[in-house]
């Protein structure tokens, strides 16, 4: 396959040829001094470093939505937190009840998780896991996270500035510098069972970097989140044929903010409807990905967001909280058929 | 920048009297939407203003979707991009509101803008050095989120031609106004002044028993705005109308002006009127 630039002319051998900068085409091509100096031939040593790094991380997936405040951040912050529970919680929320204390079991088997936020200018999640107070530490073994519960591990820009208000005003050369050290020298432990990424919005500088560090490193795929809004879906769109270009598997669109229960009288208003494209499932249908679920609006469930507690510990018994173990169990299907898939 | 560039900015910046940016830490506060009604409001306050909108959302761009002008394309004369025109309803002169987005030059609506920063940055410039807007009484320039290339762009190239200021828009959670933070600090280091905060999405009110539910809790903008000691423009509320005249590209404003929502951005538009002194 040829890695030629997609807006380059059709003969384009692509900067990793041979023949780059040489050939007959490239005649006449702004870059054909840059290709033709081998420069387009190195390959980045970070790529094989993270490739590394990232061996002792089993499952890995991004959050991503081409709209910005449509969950993406709550979205992984509840996915990880589910992710870290153990079984037997998980089995009695599923019937819409708290555990209790006493089930605690010690020598079950912990699930290792892992939450790295590469939004650079606007972390949210330190404090959708009620960090914000915390720093990263430099050890020999690397940058250590900083952890909300001994299985589950955080890192974040947020945990890095001086000042909470800060402004992080980054062009994307730095950005990308920030992301491949995250990738590259996080010690996240022996090992991690999920690395949940979450990103900001777009499909810019943050979104190319990471897909090129991981590509080599198995990441299972993106999961998309989107609001039922048309406009939502429109920026959505581009977002999945951004993973189509990039080749990463989708692993499922989530559609949140589904509808809001009024806590007085019960009675559920769609505020953001879906007028023409019907929304999320529509949209998973017309690219032919898996549609997880829709979760709904509810106060609750967004106070426990913001106080970094999980939902599904907290009020199993909200239909967002079982909405929300329905598309976490499919995502644990999705990735474990695809671990199968790639090891034979 | 060079010179050349430098001096045919300075020209193309000069037929516009007031530029405002709307900017947000925070995705999904209504940036976007806040833009285009302040758009509409101010065109429709009196006949002989003339508005602009220009998005610089190069990888999300909802302008032309929201205005009803998704479908259009830009064209070129030879003063340069001729930005598409948005008809006001009982409106004869069809040359008040106009727009350039990124949006109108992509071949399918589903095509995704995956472009790193220098080459957003050129974007950006290019739209500020060759769209012909005529003579404009406002330019309303609306931005991703974050404080990152757009942003910087912006700042330095319209740093010669002075814009007015920016309107910052969050929602009351904790987590927007946590980024909102980070975002007057970004303005107040590169000297643009705000203008004002507005609040979005404060409260919904349920449409079968009335009861107002603050969803996204409430109060937070007021709050923020005493804190760095600038002003509150006012609150928004959710209105599930407002979100489906975007989604169809229909004007809100003239569609439901008895609703709160439509009363609270004529609100807003005053107050920033008054703050630009375009009276």
């Amino acid at each position: 396959m040829s890695d030629a630039p997609v807006d380059a002319n059709s003969t384009c051998v692509g900067p990793k040829s041979e023949q780059a900068g040489k050939a007959s085409s490239c005649e006449g091509c702004p870059s054909q001094l840059l290709c033709a100096s081998g420069e387009g031939r190195k390959e980045d040593p970070a790529v094989n470093q993270i490739k590394d790094a990232m061996r002792i991380v089993k499952h890995k997936f991004l959050v991503l939505s081409g709209k910005g405040g449509v969950g993406k951040s709550t979205f992984s912050s509840q996915l990880a937190l589910a992710l870290s529970l153990n079984d037997k919680i998980i089995s009695k929320a599923r019937q819409g009840q708290a555990a209790m204390d006493e089930d605690e079991d010690e020598d079950m088997n912990v699930t290792q998780v892992g939450v790295l936020d590469i939004d650079l200018c606007g972390p949210s999640i330190p404090r959708m896991f009620g960090l914000e107070s915390q720093q990263l530490h430099q050890s020999n073994l690397g940058w250590s996270p900083a952890y909300y519960k001994d299985n589950l591990a955080v890192v974040s820009i947020g945990f890095m500035l001086p000042n909470a208000d800060d402004p992080v005003i980054w062009r994307g050369p730095k950005k990308n510098g920030l992301i491949k050290q995250f990738l590259r020298d996080v010690y996240w432990g022996d090992s991690l069972d999920y690395l949940v990424i979450d990103t900001p919005p777009g499909t810019s500088d943050e979104h190319i970097t990471v897909v090129q560090y991981l590509r080599e490193a198995d990441l299972d795929g993106a999961i998309v989140i989107t609001t039922p809004q048309d406009v939502s879906c429109a920026d959505v769109r581009r977002e999945l044929s951004f993973c189509k270009k990039v080749n990463i598997p989708v692993i499922g669109v989530v559609e949140n903010m589904s509808g809001f229960v009024c806590p007085n009288c019960k009675n559920e208003t769609k505020i953001f409807k879906p007028s023409k494209s019907g929304g999320g499932e529509k949209l998973a249908e017309q690219f032919g990905v898996p549609f997880l679920g829709r979760i709904p609006l509810d106060p609750r469930v967004m106070n426990a967001c913001e106080n970094g507690k999980s939902i599904i510990e907290e009020m199993p018994d909200s239909p967002a909280s079982q909405a929300l173990l329905e598309i976490v169990q499919k995502v644990k299907n999705q990735t474990n058929h695809l671990h199968q898939n790639k090891t034979f | 920048m060079s010179d050349q560039v430098q001096s045919k900015l300075l020209k193309r910046m000069s037929t516009i009297k007031h530029k405002i940016l709307v900017l947000s830490g925070k995705g999904g506060v209504g940036k976007s939407t806040v833009s285009t009604q302040l758009a509409f409001s101010l065109a429709l306050s009196r006949k002989d203003i003339r508005v602009g909108i220009l998005d610089v959302d190069i990888c999300g761009p909802s302008i032309p979707k929201m205005l009803g002008i998704d479908k259009n394309e830009v064209f070129t004369c030879t003063e340069g991009w001729v930005p598409v025109k948005v008809k006001l309803s009982g409106d004869d002169d069809d040359n008040r509101l106009c727009c350039m987005s990124i949006g109108f030059l992509l071949q399918s609506e589903d095509d995704a803008v995956v472009w790193r920063g220098p080459k957003k940055h050129s974007m950006i410039q290019q739209f500020l050095e060759d769209t012909y807007w005529g003579d404009l009484d406002a330019l309303i320039i609306d931005t991703p989120p974050g404080t990152s290339d757009e942003h910087i762009t912006l700042a330095e190239i319209l740093k010669e031609s002075k814009p007015d200021g920016a309107i910052i828009v969050t929602t009351p959670q904790g987590v927007s106004l946590a980024d909102v933070r980070k975002e007057i600090n970004f303005c107040n280091k590169l000297g643009i002044p705000v203008l004002g905060v507005v609040e979005n999405m404060s409260g919904f009110a349920c449409p079968c028993c009335n009861e107002i539910t603050n969803i996204f809790s409430s109060g937070g903008g007021r709050k923020l705005a005493e804190q760095f000691n600038i002003d509150f423009l006012g609150q928004i509320p959710i209105d599930p109308q407002l979100a489906s005249c975007e989604d169809e590209g229909k004007n809100f404003l003239q569609s439901f002006p008895e609703s709160a929502s439509a009363k609270e951005l004529e609100n807003i538009t005053n107050k920033i009127k008054k703050r630009i002194t375009l009276l």
